[in-house]
C-alpha cells in the first residue's frame, strides 16, 4: 500500500530530484573517462565517440538529457523555495519542471537523429 | 565538516551549477546535431582560456554538488552516518574533482 504522503505530487517532486541525483552521479565518471580519452588525441576520442552512435545508446543519451534537465528545473524550484519569498502553486511549478525536461529531451532526440 | 556548511556548500554549488548546466544543455542540443566529432568537440575547446575556466568551474561546483547529495541520500535512505560516511564524502568528491579535471585537461590541452 501506497503510504498517504506518497501520493502528493510534490513527494515525487522530491523523489525525482533524488533518483535523478543518483543516476547523474553514476554517470558523471564515465562521461569524464570518456573525455578523459581525448588525451589520447583526435582519433581516440574518435573512437570512444563512435561508441555513442548506436540507437540504444541515444536513446540512453535521451533520458540523461532528461534528467539532467529535470534535476536543474526541479533544482531552480527548490532554490526558490528556500531562497524567495513563499508562493503557492508548488505542485504545478514542479510538473512545469517536468514539462521542461521532456522539452529538453524531445529537442536532443530531434537534433540527434 | 558540519551540517550547516554542507547545507551553504550545497546551495552555493547548485546557485553555481545552474547557469552551466543550461548552457550546458544548450550546447549538448546544438552539437548533438549531425553526430559528434572529436574535431568538432577539440575546434570549440583546444587552448581556450573562457572554455577551460566554464568546465572547471563546472567539474569543481559538480563535484562538491555531487558528493554533498550522494552523501544526503546515504545518510537518509539507508541510514549511514558517522565518520565513515564523511570519509566516503571526501573520497567521492576527490574521485569527481580528480576525474572531471583530467578530462577538462584532455580536451583543453
Amino acid at each position: 500500500m501506497i503510504r498517504p504522503h506518497r501520493n502528493h505530487p510534490l513527494w515525487w517532486a522530491f523523489a525525482v530530484h533524488r533518483l535523478s541525483g543518483v543516476a547523474l552521479a553514476l554517470f558523471l565518471p564515465l562521461h569524464f573517462l570518456l573525455l578523459g580519452q581525448a588525451l589520447g588525441g583526435a582519433a581516440a576520442l574518435d573512437t570512444a565517440l563512435a561508441w555513442t552512435e548506436g540507437g540504444a545508446v541515444k536513446a540512453a543519451e535521451m533520458g540523461l538529457v532528461f534528467l539532467l534537465a529535470v534535476h536543474l528545473f526541479g533544482g531552480l524550484r527548490l532554490l526558490a523555495l528556500e531562497f524567495l519569498p513563499w508562493r503557492h502553486g508548488q505542485a504545478s511549478l514542479a510538473a512545469l519542471a517536468g514539462g521542461g525536461a521532456f522539452v529538453a529531451a524531445f529537442a536532443f532526440l530531434f537534433n540527434a537523429l | 565538516m558540519g551540517e550547516a556548511r554542507l547545507y551553504v556548500a550545497q546551495r552555493v554549488s547548485a546557485l553555481i551549477l545552474a547557469p552551466l548546466v543550461l548552457a550546458h544543455l544548450g550546447l549538448i542540443v546544438i552539437a548533438v546535431r549531425g553526430g559528434l566529432s572529436a574535431a568538432e568537440i577539440l575546434a570549440r575547446t583546444h587552448d581556450s582560456p573562457l572554455w577551460a575556466g566554464f568546465y572547471g568551474l563546472f567539474v569543481v561546483a559538480a563535484a562538491v554538488h555531487g558528493s554533498i547529495g550522494l552523501r544526503a541520500v546515504a545518510a537518509e535512505t539507508l541510514g549511514w552516518r558517522g565518520r565513515g560516511l564523511e570519509w566516503a564524502t571526501l573520497g567521492v568528491g576527490l574521485a569527481f574533482l580528480a576525474l572531471g579535471l583530467g578530462a577538462v585537461v584532455a580536451v583543453i590541452a
